[in-house]
C-alpha cells in the first residue's frame, strides 16, 4: 500500500490561455499536514480542487490515498472530508439537520451529537445556520467534512475572514484530528497559520512549485532577519519569493 | 443494507428529501404562493367571468334629451343596463367595455357597436328586440326556455380544475428549478458533489419532496370549490390522485431540467417564463384551447399542461375513469422521463 496520501507528478491545467497549474508534483505523507501557500491567481484552489476529483487536470498524474479518481471516485469521495472555499450551508436548516445531512452520505463515522461535540457546536444545535457566526459556520462546514472519518482532510482557504479567536477555535479541531492520525492539506493566506499547523508547506506562484520544507527549514534557509534578534518569519520568506504582498491580484 | 452506518441520520433519500421539505415550509413566501395564491385567484377569476346568463347587458345612449323615449323603454326591459354616455365619450366607452353598444336616437336608430365582438352582437339583439317590441312588433310564437344551470357546467367548476393543474405547474418548475439554481449559486451543490452523495438520488429527492407538497396543494383548493361554489366532483379521488401526481412529477422533471444549467436567478428566470407563458395562454386553464387553430392543435395538445388540465377537467367534472385519460398520461409520463433523464445527463453540478 501507498504510504503517501497524496502523490499527484506533472499536473497542469490551463484555462484558454491562462495557465493556472504548470507542472506542479506533491508528495504528501500520511499524517502529515501539509499547507499549500500562494498569491491569489497562483493555482492553489486549481491544484486542491484536481486532487479533490472535482476538475480534471489537462495532463498529469493524481493518486490519492494510493486510489485513482477514475477508477475509485466512490471509494475515495467515502475517504475524504473536503471543505471548499466558497460554500453557503442552507440558512433555514438548523445545525444539526445540516450535519445529519452530510452525515447520511457516509458509510461510518462518529454520531451526529459527537461531531458537534468535536466541533465545539454542541449548544447550537438547534440554530438555524443563518443565525451563526462566520467562525460558527465554518466549524460546521468542517464538522460536515469530519462526518465520514476521513483519512484525508483538504481545506481550501478554511480561516479566511475570520477572527483571531475563531481562528484558534478552527486550529484546535484540527489539532485533535490530526491526534487521531488524520492527514490534512490546506490553502492558506495566513502566513502564521501555515506555521502554526502545517509540517511542511509548499509554495506555488504562477503554477508552479517554488519552495518545499517545513517552516523552520524555510525560515532558517531564506528569511532575511530584519532584526538582528529576530529571526524573521515564514511571512518573510513568502514575500521575498513571490515578490508580491499576500492579497494583490 | 444493515451494515451501515449513518450515525444516527436516516437513508441519505430521506434526508434530501426532508431538507427541500424544510427549506420550503420555513419560507413564508412560498407557502403563500402554494396555498393562498390560487384561492384569491380563483376568486378574482370567479368575479370578473360570473355566470353569464344573469348578467344584464349594458347599453349606451347618445344624445343627451333626445334619447329620453328610448331610455325609458330601453331601462323597463328586462337583461338591459342603460348607461348615459357623454358625448364624445362613446369610443372609450365602447372600447373599454363599459357599454357593449351605443343607441344613437335617430328615427329608425343608429346602433354603434364592434361586431366582431361576441357581447355587442348579443347587445344588438336584445335591444333590437326590446325597441321594436315597444313599438308593437308582435312575435308570431313565443319559445319554450329551459334554462340550464346545473353544477358542474358553470364557467367557476370549469375554472378550479384548470387553476390546480396550473398550480402543479407553477410550483413544479419554481420549487424544484429554483431551489437547484440556489444551491448552484451558494456552492452547495458542488459542496454536496464533493461528498459521497449520490447525484441521482440528489435530484429524485427534489421530485419525492414535490409529491410531498402535492395533497395539501390538490386538496385545499378542490376543497374550496367543493365548499364555496357548490363544485361537483364526480370522479373518484385515487383517480384525482393519480393524474395530480403524474402530472407533478412531470413538472418537477421540467423544472429539474430548466434549472440544471442555469448560474444566475435571472437566467433561470427567464427560461422559466419562456416555458410557462405558452402554457399559461394555450393549454386552457383560463378559456378553451379549441378556440386556436386547428393548425397548431397538435402542438396545443403536446403541451404537459393542456394533458394535464384535460385529465383533471375530465376526472373531476366528468367522473373519467384512469382509462379515459390514459392518452394524457402516457403524455404526462414521457414529459417526466426524458426532462428527468435529460437533466441527468447536463446537469451542471458547479
Amino acid at each position: 500500500m501507498d504510504d503517501l496520501a497524496v502523490r499527484c507528478d506533472g499536473l497542469e491545467k490551463r484555462y484558454g490561455d491562462v495557465v493556472a497549474v504548470a507542472g506542479l508534483s506533491l508528495h504528501v505523507q500520511r499524517g502529515e499536514c501539509f499547507g499549500l501557500l500562494g498569491p491569489n491567481g497562483a493555482g492553489k484552489t486549481t491544484t486542491i480542487e484536481i486532487l479533490e476529483g472535482l476538475i480534471a487536470a489537462d495532463a498529469g498524474d493524481v493518486q490519492i490515498l494510493g486510489l485513482r479518481w477514475a477508477s475509485n471516485e466512490q471509494e475515495l469521495r467515502q475517504r475524504l472530508g473536503i471543505h471548499l472555499q466558497e460554500t453557503q450551508l442552507s440558512e433555514k436548516l438548523t445545525v444539526e439537520e445540516m450535519l445529519r445531512l452530510f452525515r447520511s452520505f457516509y458509510r461510518g463515522g462518529r454520531p451526529v451529537g459527537e461531531l458537534l461535540q468535536v466541533v465545539e457546536l454542541e449548544g447550537k444545535r438547534r440554530s438555524r445556520v443563518g443565525t451563526l457566526s462566520g467562525g460558527q459556520k465554518q466549524r460546521l462546514s468542517l464538522a460536515c467534512a469530519l462526518a465520514g472519518n476521513p483519512d484525508l482532510l483538504f481545506l481550501d482557504e478554511p480561516t479566511t475572514g475570520l477572527d483571531p479567536q475563531s481562528r484558534r477555535q478552527l486550529w484546535e479541531v484540527l489539532g485533535r484530528y490530526r491526534a487521531g492520525g488524520g492527514t490534512i492539506l490546506l490553502t492558506t493566506h495566513y502566513m502564521d497559520e501555515a506555521q502554526t499547523l502545517c509540517d511542511r508547506v509548499a509554495i506555488v506562484d504562477q503554477g508552479r512549485l517554488i519552495a518545499l520544507d517545513s517552516p523552520q527549514a524555510l525560515i532558517a534557509a531564506r528569511a532575511e532577519p530584519k532584526v538582528v534578534v529576530h529571526q524573521g518569519t515564514l511571512e518573510d520568506v513568502f514575500m521575498s519569493l513571490t515578490g508580491r504582498t499576500l492579497r494583490d491580484e | 443494507m444493515s451494515s451501515v452506518d449513518r450515525g444516527g441520520a436516516h437513508h441519505p433519500l430521506v434526508e434530501l428529501t426532508l431538507t427541500r421539505l424544510r427549506e420550503f415550509v420555513r419560507e413564508p413566501e412560498a407557502l403563500f404562493w402554494t396555498f393562498v395564491f390560487p384561492i384569491v385567484m380563483t376568486i378574482v377569476m370567479a368575479m370578473a367571468f360570473p355566470s353569464r346568463g344573469a348578467q344584464a347587458v349594458p347599453v349606451g345612449i347618445a344624445g343627451g334629451d333626445a334619447g329620453a323615449g328610448m331610455r325609458a323603454t330601453l331601462s323597463n326591459s328586462p337583461g338591459i343596463v342603460v348607461r348615459d354616455i357623454p358625448s364624445g365619450g362613446e369610443q372609450r366607452a365602447l372600447r373599454e367595455g363599459e357599454v357593449h353598444l351605443i343607441v344613437v336616437p335617430t328615427d329608425p336608430p343608429t346602433y354603434r357597436f364592434d361586431l366582431a365582438r361576441i357581447e355587442s352582437r348579443t347587445a344588438r339583439l336584445v335591444v333590437d328586440d326590446a325597441l321594436k317590441r315597444a313599438v308593437g312588433r308582435t312575435d308570431p310564437w313565443v319559445a319554450h326556455e329551459q334554462p340550464v344551470a346545473v353544477p358542474g357546467s358553470r364557467y367557476i367548476d370549469w375554472l378550479i380544475p384548470g387553476m390546480v393543474a396550473m398550480g402543479i405547474m407553477s410550483n413544479g418548475m419554481w420549487g424544484v428549478g429554483f431551489s437547484i439554481v440556489q444551491a448552484r449559486m451558494r456552492k452547495l451543490l458542488k459542496r454536496m458533489v464533493a461528498s459521497p452523495m449520490r447525484k441521482r438520488e440528489y435530484l429524485l429527492a427534489q421530485l419525492l419532496a414535490r409529491l410531498l407538497f402535492l395533497l395539501p396543494e390538490v386538496a385545499v383548493p378542490i376543497a374550496f370549490g367543493v365548499l364555496a361554489f357548490g363544485m361537483p366532483v364526480n370522479g373518484s379521488l385515487a383517480a384525482i390522485a393519480v393524474v395530480t401526481l403524474i402530472g407533478a412529477l412531470a413538472f418537477g422533471a421540467i423544472g429539474l431540467l430548466i434549472g440544471s444549467r442555469a448560474k444566475t436567478f435571472e437566467a433561470v428566470s427567464g427560461l422559466m417564463n419562456m416555458a410557462m407563458l405558452p402554457m399559461w395562454l394555450l393549454s386552457g386553464v383560463f378559456f378553451s384551447a379549441s378556440n386556436f387553430p386547428d393548425a397548431v392543435q397538435p402542438a396545443i395538445q403536446a403541451l404537459p399542461l393542456t394533458a394535464l388540465v384535460d385529465a383533471l377537467r375530465a376526472v373531476v367534472l366528468e367522473g373519467a375513469t384512469l382509462t379515459a385519460v390514459r392518452a394524457e398520461l402516457v403524455g404526462l409520463a414521457l414529459w417526466t422521463a426524458v426532462p428527468f433523464a435529460l437533466a441527468l445527463r447536463i446537469f451542471r453540478w458547479r
